[in-house]
């Protein structure tokens, strides 16, 4: 490794582990399916066709129709939109909450550390979902009130690892050199330490997405998410839970989606965590 | 000892107020008056019923006020009444001392969690140590993968689709409630058995999620254990290699593990609506989605707080757990 510029070094680790490479492709493909989605569906999915109600999986509709005649298919295609889109705006909200109060709290130090911390305890111990439900009650359930309340309620393990990340850099070096050389601290500690606490802050943002994801299609799932006629996995179950005696093809393709989604999140973020861990590189994965 | 749990007591006190206050803010978030919805729905009540109403739920005073009488109830477990049609008590419908106790949500919702850990932790410690002593084995990595995918599971679907295999396809078990219909008329070990059969999916699914995460955390706690020097000590007295492991190495790995079982008690009871409102299981869980639904908000509140509670003790079990397993502690107490 001598001598190799340390991007490289990342890049030979993280293609290496061939799981977390297989996730990267798929978590494209979804993006590709997301954007273009209007154009690989093969139906608009939102067409009502009463004569071909809840049919099995045929090559008129690869993945069967609705309680509604709506092809599956292209509502998982687009479902793809909502989750992502959910999933993103989410952890952003989270990563910034986060990142803001993390960088405070271990900077700063003394009380308003003990404050923030004893906050973070504190939202730590309502269990999440609750929380959740608690605030969907008083506000309408749009998708973008869907993004900001997930995002209000997964933001502390960022702002703890942000905490211990700073914690161990605002005593270094460089750090101490700014200081001397009369640089300000909203300037130390976006320019110095937030820079090179980076690293951790994007894996857990990356892992983060698999959560919101996960959290957005239960939500949708019990009818609380994202509203019909709008499509998205978690209240594409819904109708399959509905008709789990006659159509399997409406529970069993929208969860796979989830599952995949979720699952190649969780390797590129394991695998981004292993190739940028100087500890691990000498070790076998 | 005594004196370390009366000052772990006193530590929760101030999150415990933290949970009672954000329980009471998220209310007042609300646009409009809680009572709105008691009034809404009755378009002929006078103003004068209005404001009566508003009294007995102190909203004529300041937020403050109300708090620190709402606080004032709760400490003797009185949440008030709830806004549903029956106007019962909350905590009654919580834990009705008239039910048997096998029928009272927070009974039920505790003992599928409780369930749930023991299986949890009969599965995953054997697990983890097995697939770390066997590192990068085929056997490792099947477990590997099963974690992966088990993180990745939504729990809802899990749950349809073993519904829809073992309930509907082959029809072995009921696939909602906690007892059939005809339960009453049923002898002794009837009734245990059916009781058993509707707790099997939903049990099998709440401890699923849990089991992948356990198991892996076991795995590389035990992975990082068997680095140390002691554990190459034991190995170089000749001890044999299961004494080593599960009585020098084991007992070291464990440590850790009992921290994250206190903090996944939060995602359990969260994950309870979930899974009893896909079961049709009457716990807490599927109370508290159906209050939130109805907006009843002494309702909400109260399984807010308790559900913050129950997670506190959780934690203070787990602190517990740690100081009676590891020696060090105990010694600096």
């Amino acid at each position: 490794m001598k001598g190799r510029p340390l991007r490289n070094v990342f890049w030979r680790r993280f293609k290496r582990n061939r799981l977390a490479a297989a996730g990267g492709v798929v978590v494209l493909l979804m993006f590709f399916a997301a954007v273009f989605a209007p154009f690989i569906s093969p139906h608009n999915p939102d067409d009502i066709d009463r004569k071909h109600v809840l049919e099995a999986p045929s090559l008129r509709h690869p993945l069967g129709t609705d309680d509604l005649g709506r092809d599956v298919s292209s509502r998982v295609i687009w479902g793809a939109r909502i989750s992502l889109s959910v999933g993103f705006v989410a952890v952003g909200i989270a990563a910034l909450i986060g990142i803001m109060l993390g960088a405070v709290s271990g900077y700063y130090g003394g009380w308003i550390d003990r404050i923030i911390m004893r906050f973070i305890d504190v939202m730590l111990s309502i269990p999440t979902f609750f929380l959740i439900l608690a605030v969907i009650a008083f506000i309408e359930p749009s998708i973008w009130n869907i993004m900001i309340v997930i995002g209000l309620t997964s933001w502390m393990g960022m702002a703890r690892l942000v905490r211990a990340e700073v914690l161990s850099l605002k005593e270094r070096e460089f750090v101490l050199a700014a200081k001397a050389l009369g640089a300000g601290d909203a300037n130390i500690i976006v320019r110095h330490i937030m820079i090179n606490s980076m690293a951790p802050v994007f894996v857990s943002a990356v892992l983060g997405i698999a959560g919101a994801v996960l959290i957005e299609s239960a939500l949708s799932f019990l009818g609380i998410g994202v509203q019909p006629p709008t499509p998205s996995w978690g209240n594409i179950l819904t109708l399959g839970k509905d008709n789990i005696e006659i159509a399997w093809w409406l529970s069993v393709f929208p969860g796979l989606a989830i599952l995949i989604t979720v699952l190649s999140y969780n390797l590129v973020g394991e695998g981004l965590r292993d190739a940028l861990d100087p500890r691990l590189w000498d070790v076998e994965i | 000892m005594i004196a370390y749990l009366i000052k772990r007591l006193l530590e929760m006190l101030p999150t415990l107020l933290g949970i009672t206050l954000i329980s009471f803010f998220i209310m007042h978030l609300a646009p409009g008056k809680p009572t709105d919805i008691l009034t809404e729905l009755n378009p002929k009540i006078t103003p004068e019923a209005r404001e009566r109403l508003e009294k007995l739920y102190n909203l004529d005073k300041p937020v403050v006020v109300q708090y620190g009488l709402w606080l004032k109830r709760i400490v003797k477990l009185d949440f008030g009444e709830s806004f549903s049609t029956d106007r019962r008590p909350v905590m009654q419908k919580i834990w009705d001392q008239k039910q048997s106790l096998l029928d009272r949500r927070l009974f039920i919702t505790l003992m599928i969690n409780l369930i749930t850990f023991a299986i949890i932790l009969a599965i995953s410690i054997p697990i983890g140590v097995s697939s770390a002593t066997r590192q990068n084995s085929l056997y490792d990595k099947v477990m590997t993968t099963t974690v992966f995918i088990g993180f990745a599971m939504p729990s809802f679907w899990f749950a349809l689709l073993l519904m829809m295999f073992f309930g509907v396809y082959l029809g072995w078990l009921p696939i909602s409630g906690l007892k059939s219909l005809n339960y009453d008329a049923l002898p002794l070990l009837g009734k245990i058995w059916d009781r058993t059969g509707h707790l099997i999916l939903p049990v099998f699914i709440s401890a699923f999620g849990g089991l992948a995460a356990d198991s892996r955390f076991m795995r590389s706690s035990m992975l990082e254990v068997i680095r140390q020097d002691y554990v190459t000590v034991a190995r170089a007295k000749g001890l044999p290699e299961k004494k080593v492991i599960y009585k020098h190495a084991l007992r070291n790995a464990l440590l850790p593990l009992i921290t994250l079982i206190g903090l996944s008690v939060p995602g359990l009871i969260g994950g309870s609506v979930i899974l009893e409102s896909v079961f049709g299981i009457p716990g807490m869980g599927q109370l508290f989605f159906m209050s939130v639904m109805t907006r009843d908000y002494p309702m909400v509140m109260c399984i807010l707080t308790i559900g913050g509670m129950l997670t506190l003790l959780g934690n203070l079990f787990a602190d517990i757990g740690y100081m009676l397993a590891d020696p060090r502690i105990r010694a600096r107490q």
